[in-house]
């Protein structure tokens, strides 16, 4: 099928490409920008005026909830989401039931994913098996089923001589390590921010401290091992601060930050609202700040969703028994986009953090709109505004304390390896 | 966002907290339970306030003493009054705290006593109601977690009320265990509320949230400067299972440094008085002697308690 994207803004970050223009696509891949190539038939114009063309966006952290949570939501109706919110690519953890701890298990995930024909899926292998601390999985065996990383989800690992000794492991073969910061002890039995919200509503806190401490141990067993860690969700001022100072060590150190805390802080907790209890907390302004400086002067490298579809047993509930998360493959690209008008940051400069640079992180050829690039686009119109709504989204999760709120910026048409898999 | 225990008229129709409750709904709940004092002295010690309607006491954590004087309150005002200890029954078969409170209300519950280990219990209802169109059925929050007491809150300033009449020229210290205290925080709500100057916390850091201060009250760890020339000093309760562990070392340790004797009451005003929400662990926060001194009113404070849930239920009914 030949497709010609006509006369969209075409942006793509990893080339420094902000110009109107044409796209040719055949044979799943762009075929050539601005000309088409000779003796050019297309079987299907879009016509992009006034929108943007972008590569299709990446989102690192997308729980899909299977195997073993279909009643929260299914692959089917995730993937749906995926599209709907422009994601062609995403990662998703190995907290599943069972976790990704076995080949066969990533195969089955990558092979369900694959039947779709949506997102391209990159599982996360567990760093642990049954994600429980103790023993290391086959790294490399889960690797070759299609693994991209290892990490240990939000689950603890506390005993540091394992963790050192998954570094180790890993760093032989240069796997990358993903690592929540997180002192299991500190945060134990909290359920938000350690601060004035928390007083205020008697809910047992979680300090700083508990994301500071994880990373300066995490950073020490980086310098001793060299193995290449990805630090994920920071929600602190001073875990920030702790990056930057990695960073210019030239400590081998990435991180992102959840779409949810560019934006959200303590206070929006409100009187329990279920929604806002997140993994991490949400912290205080300061913090919140802090993540936005730190994703614009590049100390996080990428912005993620975070996605985590609950149902609604799971969060009618009093806040403290909440299931933490909140749906978010379908707010990736406008809460990205609202950061970046807030900060006065340029949309190529905002689309990297949600295409190229987590291409870079995963290590796939993805993120880029070139000639010859993976055809794998999405098409947006940035000043639509649309209400954040149950209906409105095709999670099957509502689960998220952007509901009732109006933002800006909606995928109108979704391209995945040169096919029309989203159109509105 | 609207206060959610307050209708669209600014009318008290839940009462979850006194945080962000105006001053003139608090004194007309105190002004209220004034006539209600007096109705323990009758002969027939009911009024008809309430009749027809059904009290569902609703505790998800055991308590008898909270539960038996929400009953008396409903009682004397002719309610009928429907004790559930849920902790024992529903919720240990499987059934969601929504779904338990669905099916009371199909029972014509019209008042809903509820006491929960979570903080924010008595709130998630509440908006359950409300957004269910229930909103004629009421939620008295008894005690949800470390949030919030409301009606102990109220009777503590009833307390105060009655014998220092004013709150603007007071000072009043809090000491113990604030860090796990509902009754704590409702009673700072509450007297920042009123207008009183000078709201203190005694304890060690251990035993005091993060960023206390922001609730408007001034921190002290030493227990001889927290009580000077305080007006009002109260005491909390310290739960057995934290005297000894990470919070404390010991009983006897917390006893030296913050238990109230009557050295230290020295210190406070000549006509201060002293509170204690209940029960009491003598020789743990504070001195027998204090606890049956001159200066305790720790007694009439239990007294008032039944007229103030009174006075809530009757004007939360009637709106």
């Amino acid at each position: 099928m030949k497709i010609e994207i006509a006369n969209g803004r075409l942006v793509d970050p990893a080339a420094g490409v902000d110009r109107v223009t044409s796209l040719y696509i055949a044979a799943a891949k762009v075929a050539a920008i601005g000309k088409p190539p000779q003796g050019w038939n297309a079987s299907r114009v879009i016509d992009a005026r006034g929108l943007v063309v972008a590569p299709g966006l990446i989102d690192v952290s997308a729980r899909l909830r299977e195997p073993g949570f279909e009643y929260k939501a299914t692959l089917e109706s995730e993937m749906e989401a995926a599209i709907a919110g422009g994601v062609t690519s995403l990662a998703c953890p190995p907290d599943t039931d069972p976790p990704l701890d076995e080949p066969g298990l990533v195969e089955m995930l990558k092979h369900r994913a694959r039947l779709l024909n949506q997102a391209h899926v990159y599982p996360i292998g567990a760093l642990t098996v049954q994600l429980k601390g103790e023993e290391l999985t086959e790294m490399g065996e889960l690797a070759e089923a299609g693994c991209v990383a290892f990490s240990h989800a939000d689950m603890p690992l506390v005993d540091t001589q394992v963790l050192l000794r998954a570094m180790q492991y890993a760093s032989t073969f240069d796997y990358r390590v993903w690592l929540r910061p997180n002192d299991t002890h500190l945060g134990r039995g909290g359920v938000a921010h350690d601060g004035e919200v928390a007083t205020r509503l008697g809910l047992p806190g979680i300090p700083s401290t508990a994301e500071t401490i994880a990373i300066m141990t995490i950073l020490a067993l980086v310098r001793d091992t060299g193995v290449r860690v990805h630090l994920c969700r920071l929600s602190t001022a001073e875990g920030v601060a702790l990056v930057r100072a990695a960073k210019k060590e030239g400590l081998p150190v990435s991180c992102d930050v959840a779409i949810h805390h560019l934006h959200l802080c303590e206070v929006d907790i409100g009187w329990f609202d279920g929604n806002a209890r997140l993994v991490p907390p949400l912290r205080t302004t300061r913090d919140r700040a802090a993540l936005r400086a730190g994703v614009a002067d590049g100390t996080i490298d990428l912005i993620c969703s975070d996605h985590a579809p609950v149902d609604d047993d799971g969060k009618q509930v009093p806040f403290g028994e909440a299931e933490p998360g909140a749906t978010g493959l379908e707010l990736l690209l406008p809460l990205t986009l609202k950061w970046a008008a807030e900060e006065k940051v340029a949309l190529p400069a905002a689309l990297a953090k949600i295409t190229c640079e987590p291409a870079r992180l995963l290590g796939v050829a993805a993120g880029d709109l070139r000639v010859g690039s993976s055809a794998d686009i999405c098409i947006f119109d940035p000043e639509q505004h649309w209400k954040v709504e149950s209906r409105a989204l095709k999670s099957q999760g509502k689960n998220t304390p952007f509901l009732g709120l109006e933002l800006q910026g909606k995928v109108h048409v979704t391209l995945v390896g040169g096919h029309v898999v989203h159109d509105v | 966002m609207r206060n959610p225990q307050l209708n669209a008229n600014g009318e008290l129709t839940h009462l979850l907290t006194l945080e962000g409750l105006p001053a003139p709904v608090i004194t007309h709940i105190l002004d209220t339970a004034m006539p209600f004092v007096g109705i323990a002295e009758r002969e027939v010690k009911k009024v008809p306030l309430l009749r027809g309607k059904a009290v569902f006491n609703l505790f998800f954590e055991n308590s008898t003493r909270t539960r038996t004087t929400f009953e008396i309150a409903a009682k004397r005002l002719s309610a009928d009054v429907i004790n559930l200890n849920i902790g024992v029954s529903s919720t240990t078969k499987g059934e969601t705290l929504l779904d338990t409170v669905d099916n009371l209300v199909a029972m014509d519950a019209d008042i809903f006593v509820v006491r929960h280990a979570q903080s924010g219990a008595p709130h998630l209802i509440a908006a359950h109601l409300n957004a269910h169109d229930r909103s004629h059925v009421h939620v008295v929050n008894a005690g949800d977690g470390r949030h919030s007491h409301p009606t102990q809150g109220l009777l503590d300033l009833y307390t105060i009320r009655h014998y220092k009449k004013e709150f603007h020229n007071l000072t009043v210290a809090i000491v113990g265990d604030v860090l796990h205290s509902r009754v704590a925080r409702s009673l700072i709500h509450g007297l920042t509320t009123l207008g009183t100057p000078e709201v203190r916390v005694v304890g060690p850091k251990t035993l005091l949230p993060e960023k206390v201060e922001s609730l408007g009250v001034r921190v002290f760890h030493d227990m001889r400067e927290g009580v000077k020339d305080a007006d009002v000093v109260v005491m909390l309760r310290l739960q057995n299972e934290r005297m000894k562990g990470a919070l404390l070392p010991s009983a006897g340790e917390y006893f030296k440094h913050y238990g109230l004797t009557p050295d230290k009451l020295a210190l406070a005003k000549p006509d201060v008085i002293v509170m204690h929400p209940g029960p009491m662990n003598r020789g743990v926060e504070i001195d027998s002697a204090v606890a049956d001194g001159d200066r305790a009113v720790i007694l009439p404070q239990v007294t008032f308690g039944i007229a103030v849930r009174m006075a809530v239920m009757s004007i939360i009914a009637g709106n």
